[in-house]
């Protein structure tokens, strides 16, 4: 089969890259973090992601991979979306006991990250049980990327995950259904800053060279459950994003994934999320 | 245990008879009798609940040993709510009381419960057939003004039931016949109509008095009150009571009272007007006891409970899990059971983050033996259930020929005599408890749309559903709703464990795939059948087609049955 025997791409990231990439990862949860530290009842949607830009642009950020967003109350869980429109930050107020899911996608010196970031105000004991579910997802992606399942594998494995949850897939709601994406070092040249339908127009101008190029081999940068990720993993750095939903809570972690020729790895096992489930973890052995 | 008698006077000044028993430190229970009866009609209900409250009653202005108003205008709400806090203050003093009432005890009670700051001394508020005279006010006035046929049809039902409230208009007419032959006739009345045994002190010997002077309830209130009813809401906890076979209050005028009630229970007793007290005062004892240990431990803050329990089988996911959820969220505490113990306790999980604490058992539902035990253990640990979903199913597809025999009888032990099963020892349990109950039995669309691929399993949802048509039949003098869901196409896991005739285990993995996939684009969500199984309940609906195609299906059967008997040629299925 042709797609079968397609060369493999070489791992194209030297561990300096890698490092930048884990810098820019880093900026992104840090300036997420401190957002939600400010952020408190009667915020809009719009001021969340305002200030979200603002700390990141002070942090040294020169281009969105996308623009930030924001989403509290049940549009944490996409909930009523009927066109992508939606998704961009709106007025909503933030109220107590609501959760709020952050996402932004800085670009510094063309090393992007991309990360999404869940929280809640006050008491939220449906979202403190997704939050803590989450974990399983972290660890399923990541052992089946090792054993080099197919994209849409992986994808119908984290769907069996969700229904056995009794969640429901929230990710299949953003465009093309996508549970991650490739990221690359953008070396467009198209004005920084510039966006078009919310993404970067230097994104759309490397994406768009990707998804031809990958498409040629057989593969997509783009990873849905569809006939196009029908392909062992790429080796690269894959921005992944299981988004999980349960009634009107919708909670999502965004990280690079590592994937190299025969092996994976987070990129970073630093984050906020992670630090959370082994908090809660050493609570509950206590 | 007699009661302590006491005197109360109440604010313009006439004796009102009150009888306490039981524990004075132990939480308080008013009582409050309706018309025409005195505080003995509550006997077996004060008898019950001494053991653990201190029960007091009193006889209503005008009624057995209390006095009686000069005239007309002494028989308004606003004096008789005044009795009622008169009462509260002399054997309550500065701790809130838990209201209970019945008839005409009722009305008077809900004035006093929706009296501004009423929370501070009523601590809740069980209401047995008898409305807030300013809610029904403005519950008439609304299906008034939107005269659907369906407002139409419950205006024209709630008037035939109040008939006597029209006749007690009637001057001199009313009175006479109280006093010439219907005070006489009363425990025939209640013995013929009511179905209550005879017993001795029961009718109370002031039955004439009580009843000639009661008329004046009627004409002091009835008029003035609907005609210019006033916004009556209220913070105090109210648990409805609805006794399924009230001849005088009916089932409709309760709906829309969260208007009024923002913390509203609903419970439903299979009795009459007077056979709830009077023959079942044990079980009315039950619900108030529960009631008043529920809102005296503060439980306003947690998620709404309505006192019901729901038992769903096959509950690990799909349509078993998300029907569970439903009926947690909206109060009821549900007990799962599945063959997968770890699915279903983690449905139990989620149902008890959305609702009351829920429980999970493993259970065969084709096994008899464990059915009969997990039906004894729920009785034992959660009580008698008032709703059953017998949801737990598998699905094989094969035409007759190919389908062997031992697929046979896995198809019909699971879908059929799951269901068998499940109503027996179920059914069995409810009919003892004599409180009704509903039944919902998932049948399919297949019941009723014969297809050669789905010999064995269309066969057996069949038989669902002619079972719930009998059971609905034999149990309905018990209270006892059954329903048929059938769904049609939903996308549960149910095409991934579905088995098929005559295949390689290769090629039933590939079919498995291919249906699932099927299953997924058509993407009705279990959700919406839980929603629907949840309406049945409340709605009494015997079979609910939920998706387009099973309504269309079974309109073209009902049509056409010979274009449905041409289409099961065809290879779907």
């Amino acid at each position: 089969m042709a797609l079968a025997t397609a060369p493999r791409p070489a791992f194209p990231f030297t561990e300096a890259d890698l490092g930048r990439f884990r810098e820019t990862q880093q900026l992104a949860y840090h300036c997420a973090e401190q957002v939600a530290a400010w952020i408190e009842p009667g915020v809009t949607e719009r001021q969340a992601t305002a200030q979200l830009r603002r700390r990141l642009v002070a942090a040294g950020v020169e281009d969105f991979f996308h623009v930030p967003f924001a989403w509290f109350g049940d549009r944490t869980a996409f909930r009523h979306f009927h066109t992508p429109l939606q998704f961009f930050a709106g007025g909503r107020k933030l109220e107590e006991g609501m959760p709020y899911v952050l996402d932004c996608a800085p670009v510094v010196d063309g090393y992007t990250a991309d990360i999404g970031y869940g929280g809640k105000v006050g008491e939220n004991p449906l979202w403190d049980r997704l939050a803590a579910d989450l974990r399983v997802y972290r660890e399923l992606i990541l052992r089946e990327v090792k054993a080099r399942k197919p994209l849409d594998e992986v994808y119908a494995a984290v769907d069996a995950q969700i229904a056995a949850h009794g969640y429901d897939n929230r990710h299949r709601v953003y465009p093309g259904r996508v549970i991650g994406h490739q990221v690359t070092r953008t070396t467009a040249r198209g004005p920084a800053g510039v966006n078009l339908f919310g993404f970067g127009v230097r994104t759309l101008q490397t994406l768009g060279r990707e998804l031809i190029s990958e498409r040629l081999h057989g593969r997509s940068p783009l990873w849905a459950d569809g006939r196009a990720s029908r392909h062992a993993p790429t080796p690269g750095l894959w921005a992944v994003e299981p988004h999980i939903g349960f009634r009107d809570v919708g909670i999502k972690f965004e990280e690079l994934l590592v994937v190299t020729e025969d092996d994976a790895y987070w990129l970073d096992d630093d984050l906020p999320h992670v630090r959370r489930w082994s908090t809660t973890a050493e609570e509950a052995s206590r | 245990m007699t009661p302590r008698r006491r005197t109360v006077h109440s604010a313009d000044g006439l004796p009102l008879a009150v009888f306490e028993q039981g524990d004075p430190a132990a939480p308080t229970v008013l009582m409050v009798h309706g018309y025409p009866d005195t505080h003995a009609v509550w006997d077996d209900v004060a008898e019950d609940l001494a053991a653990d409250h201190h029960v007091v009653r009193y006889d209503v202005r005008g009624a057995g040993a209390s006095g009686v108003p000069a005239g007309r205008d002494g028989y308004r709400l606003e004096h008789l709510a005044a009795d009622l806090f008169a009462v509260a203050d002399a054997v309550s003093p500065g701790r809130p009381v838990h209201v209970v009432a019945h008839d005409w005890g009722s009305l008077q009670s809900w004035e006093a419960v929706t009296e501004p700051g009423a929370e501070r001394r009523i601590a809740s508020y069980t209401t047995l057939s008898g409305p807030c005279l300013d809610h029904m006010g403005f519950w008439l006035r609304a299906r008034f003004r939107r005269p659907t046929p369906r407002h139409l049809r419950q205006l024209l039902s709630q008037g035939l039931h109040s008939w006597y409230i029209t006749a007690f208009h009637l001057p001199v007419l009313a009175p006479a016949t109280w006093r010439f032959g219907l005070a006489r006739a009363w425990p025939r009345v209640l013995r013929d109509l009511e179905g209550v045994a005879p017993r001795a002190g029961h009718p109370q010997p002031t039955l004439r008095q009580d009843a000639v002077r009661g008329i004046e309830l009627y004409r002091a209130n009835m008029r003035p009150t609907l005609r210019a009813p006033r916004e009556r809401p209220t913070e105090v906890p109210v648990q409805l009571v609805t006794l399924t076979r009230d001849r005088y209050v009916g089932v409709a005028l309760s709906e829309g009272l969260e208007r009024w009630v923002p913390n509203l229970t609903r419970r439903s007793l299979n009795a009459s007007h007077w056979s709830a007290l009077l023959e079942k005062g044990s079980v009315v004892a039950g619900l108030v006891r529960e009631f008043t240990a529920r809102t005296g431990a503060g439980q306003k803050a947690g998620p709404p409970e309505d006192g019901r329990l729901v038992v769903v089988t096959g509950a690990g996911s799909g349509i078993g899990r998300a029907t569970a959820l439903a009926f947690a969220e909206q109060g009821s505490r549900v007990v799962v059971c599945d063959l997968d113990l770890e699915a279903a306790t983690r449905t139990a999980e989620l149902a008890s983050l959305v609702g009351p604490a829920a429980h999970a058992y493993r259970v065969d539902v084709s096994d008899g033996a464990a059915v009969d035990a997990f039906a004894k253990q729920v009785a034992a640990d959660h009580g008698v259930p008032d709703v059953l979903v017998n949801n737990a199913g598998v699905g094989h597809s094969g035409t007759f020929l190919q389908t062997t025999e031992q697929e046979w009888q896995r198809v019909l032990d699971v879908n059929l005599w799951g269901v068998i099963h499940g109503c027996r020892a179920f059914g069995t349990l409810m009919t003892e408890r004599g409180e009704g109950g509903h039944i919902v039995n998932l049948a399919s669309a297949a019941a009723y749309l014969p297809s050669k691929l789905l010999a064995a399993y269309a066969t057996s949802k069949a038989a669902v559903l002619m079972l719930s048509d009998c059971l609905r039949a034999e149990l309905a003098p018990a209270g006892i709703g059954v329903s048929a869901i059938c769904p049609g196409i939903v996308n549960t896991n149910i095409t991934r464990t579905t088995t098929f005739s005559g295949v390689t285990a290769d090629q039933q993995a590939a079919k498995q795939q291919r249906a699932s996939k099927l299953y997924a684009r058509r993407g009705f969500p279990p959700e919406k059948v839980a929603a629907e199984i949840v309406r049945s309940v409340r709605t009494g609906k015997p079979v609910v087609p939920v998706t387009f195609e099973a309504k269309a299906a079974r309109l073209l059967g009902r049509v056409s049955p010979g274009l449905l008997r041409l289409a099961a040629r065809l290879n779907v299925g």
